[in-house]
């Protein structure tokens, strides 16, 4: 009897043990996050979450960390279908725009959104709409040279000034690797924000009167035609831009830590790792955006989170946001990843890059100094909804023209017919 | 304590009985309605019972993404559903056939498609004629007695087992600036060659890669081909003095000839699909000198800012129709063969 007892007991303890643990299993939310790293913010991040869900239980957050790849090419579709993630790291904005959630009826402090995210929110939000709150930056990046300093010091030659033209810097770069026998002088991505960098600084304007793209002008043609002329005097190598077809990216990260580059033209983003895996090896320095006819804007870009508006869990997903977005976390996870801050707030303050090297620590000065200069016609690019169909057209096109497919006239016909036809496929 | 001692031997039987007895019981099981629908349906529709598992599957996976296909290519605009696509008609095939001259890519409308299908017929021609002879050569070779002959089949069937990607970028290394090739060139006193970005010497390089890398599954089926040729006309062409090459012609070639129609059909097919190896590469570069016509198909469905799914499908059609020609002359070689 006593027995039998003891047997109820246990199995009433084992119900109702098992029942509080399905209850807190089932109400817990879980918001899954697809997050591409260019360094080490994908560590950066996944400790500052494991810190949020120690604070609140009810809300599981799973990190998805995709290739760069997978966020261009296969989250859109996945978008497209219905069946994405609750949040995205994505670096086409205005692409993604439609698909993204409101998040101001579930955000703690809108306001707060408004004023520290305020010039960045356009880039988020679907064509049309001017007051959504979708996401917010989590790197602001800016596009510029690096200069491996050592190679000029080698060879003895100074380094341009801070106002110095394209055509300066391209033909100092020449004669460094000429003396040093650097195979690359100057390199640049082969991406679309780095081209119209040059474009916009020699005068490019992108768009018309009405708003419309209008890409070929003078200043573009001033831009193409310099970039076009270093691959053909050797001031640039063939390896970058001639080398592939359509839109692929390449980049010259490696051959600039091996000492290859004289100059390379890419971005903020890069300091991270050039800090780290550059170390003493030799000098390198951030420089400001070098001028031409129309100024020395660099172009703005970087990578956005934002919220999707498929998810199931609108709250807990606003709830993560806002506390990513806020400002202790902001600033935690923009200083130990080393990026340039896109919070209004946190770059008024300054933020101390402690796990910098003070190569690391000038060269964020110096892109962080440069977002004053970024002219009106860099961000109209960057937050038009569309721009990736002029990039890639550019890149595609221009990269023919180079690699000796036709000439420069050719390719801006079909810069043109591109951007044309593939706009109007899409109001179809 | 005595032992008990077991014959493994009766412990098998038992086993096997005891399986056979059980599968009996499933015949049995399964009998009873198979039985009732025959009776139903007759006996000659049982055979379409016996395919439709097997039809189903086939359907799900090959004939509806073919008729989804060709669905999109009828149809326009950035969407992901057909039914938020609208329908355009051949408007895509209309654009992809725009063209000044088919010989001249530069004067169609979509030029980098012409480009692609020159590339595509380019490579094809270079890649399958090397190729088959290759292949032959080699297979030819390793069915002479000579020594290590297993560890050279093995040796030439080995790329066969590598994964494309793993291909392309092992020879990418080799072929970049500072890659072994250059290293050897220069240390010879050479000048460096840029083989990947001059638009002669990438196109040659992916055809050699591609044979490299696939030259030992045809090596394969022409060397059984060759095994399967009586050993004795061999003896009697020996025994009339025949000069080798004229066994290799009279003898050799004519009875090899359906192996060599099957590999040539085989390999046409893939050199129209290549797609893979050309991606890593070459990423179809310099310019547009390597971009295939799969690449094309890729980059406009999934590369661009605007997916054009309706384009990229009317492109697949094209394909299709192709690989479809060549499927067809496959088959018709492989009746032939069998007729022989």
């Amino acid at each position: 009897m006593q027995r039998k007892h003891w047997i109820s007991a246990f199995a009433a303890t084992a119900g109702l043990a098992i029942g509080l643990m399905a209850t807190s299993a089932f109400a817990q939310t879980t918001v899954r996050i697809a997050w591409y790293s260019d360094g080490n913010e994908g560590e950066v991040v996944s400790d500052l979450l494991k810190r949020f869900e120690a604070q609140n239980k009810d809300i599981k957050v799973v990190l998805d960390q995709v290739p760069f790849k997978a966020i261009t090419e296969n989250l859109p579709v996945q978008l497209a279908s219905g069946q994405g993630p609750d949040i995205a790291r994505v670096v086409d904005l205005g692409g993604i725009a439609r698909y993204a959630l409101d998040m101001r009826p579930y955000l703690k402090d809108a306001a707060y959104w408004e004023k520290n995210f305020g010039p960045f929110l356009p880039w988020m939000r679907p064509e049309g709409d001017s007051s959504a709150i979708t996401g917010f930056m989590t790197q602001l990046t800016v596009t510029g040279p690096f200069v491996n300093k050592t190679l000029f010091e080698q060879a003895g030659v100074a380094l341009p000034g801070a106002k110095a033209t394209w055509e300066e810097w391209g033909k100092a770069a020449k004669e460094v690797a000429a003396k040093v026998k650097a195979p690359f002088p100057v390199a640049m991505d082969r991406s679309g924000h780095r081209f119209f960098s040059v474009a916009i600084s020699e005068g490019a304007k992108v768009f018309d009167d009405k708003g419309e793209p209008a890409v070929i002008d003078d200043g573009f043609r001033r831009g193409a035609k310099l970039i076009y002329d270093w691959h053909r005097d050797g001031t640039m190598a063939k390896e970058l831009w001639g080398s592939v077809s359509g839109t692929a990216y390449r980049g010259a990260n490696d051959e600039f830590k091996n000492a290859q580059v004289v100059m390379y033209q890419s971005g903020s983003w890069q300091i991270a790792q050039f800090d780290k895996t550059v170390g003493d090896a030799f000098d390198w320095i951030a420089v400001p955006s070098p001028c031409g006819a129309g100024g020395c804007s660099p172009m703005p870009g970087g990578a956005g989170l934002v919220a999707i508006k498929t998810t199931k869990s609108p709250e807990a997903v606003a709830k993560v946001m806002d506390y990513l977005a806020s400002e202790p976390v902001l600033s935690e996870f923009y200083a130990r990843s080393l990026f340039v801050p896109g919070h209004l707030g946190i770059a008024a303050k300054g933020l101390d890059y402690k796990g910098a090297t003070p190569q690391g620590k000038a060269a964020l000065k110096v892109f962080s100094d440069q977002v004053a200069q970024i002219s009106p016609a860099a961000y109209k690019l960057q937050g038009y909804v569309n721009n990736r169909v002029i990039f890639n057209a550019v890149i595609s096109r221009l990269g023919q023209a180079i690699s000796g497919e036709g000439t420069l006239d050719e390719a801006y016909k079909r810069i043109e017919s591109d951007i044309a036809q593939q706009i109007a496929e899409r109001k179809k | 304590m005595a032992s008990v001692e077991t014959d493994p031997r009766r412990d098998g039987a038992g086993a096997a009985g005891l399986l056979a007895a059980l599968l009996a019981l499933l015949m049995r099981l399964v009998d009873w309605p198979m039985q009732a629908l025959q009776r139903l349906i007759g006996e000659r529709r049982m055979a379409y019972v016996f395919i439709l598992p097997n039809l189903a599957f086939f359907s799900l996976f090959v004939f509806l993404p073919l008729v989804i296909n060709f669905v999109f290519s009828v149809t326009g605009g950035a969407g992901l559903f057909p039914s938020e696509r609208p329908y355009v008609g051949a408007q895509q095939y209309a654009y992809l056939f725009d063209c000044g001259s088919f010989l001249d890519p530069s004067s169609c409308r979509e030029d980098h498609f012409w480009r692609g299908v020159a590339n595509t017929a380019r490579f094809t021609v270079f890649q399958v004629t090397a190729m088959v002879l290759f292949s032959l050569l080699t297979a030819v070779v390793l069915n002479m007695k000579i020594r290590a002959r297993g560890f050279f089949r093995a040796v030439y069937f080995f790329p066969v087992l590598l994964s494309p990607v793993v291909v392309a970028l092992t020879w990418k290394w080799i072929l970049q600036r500072d890659g072994l090739l250059n290293a050897a060139i220069t240390s010879l006193g050479g000048e460096r060659i840029l083989f990947l970005v001059d638009p002669s010497w990438a196109m040659f390089w992916i055809v050699f890669v591609s044979i490299w890398a696939h030259m030992g599954f045809y090596t394969l089926i022409l060397l059984a081909g060759l095994q399967a040729i009586p050993a004795d006309l061999y003896e009697a062409a020996e025994m009339d003095a025949t000069p080798r090459w004229r066994v290799f012609w009279r003898i050799t070639l004519p009875l090899l000839w359906p192996n060599m129609i099957v590999v040539i059909v085989l390999a046409l097919i893939r050199g129209v699909q290549t797609f893979d190896e050309v991606f890593v590469l070459t990423g179809g570069g310099p310019g547009t000198a390597t971009l295939m016509i799969v690449h094309y198909i890729y980059e406009t469905a999934f590369a661009n800012q605007v997916q054009n799914f309706g384009l990229a499908a009317a492109a697949s059609v094209v394909l299709g129709v192709v690989l479809f020609a060549l499927t067809l002359a496959q088959l018709a070689a492989s009746r032939r063969k069998g007729a022989a």
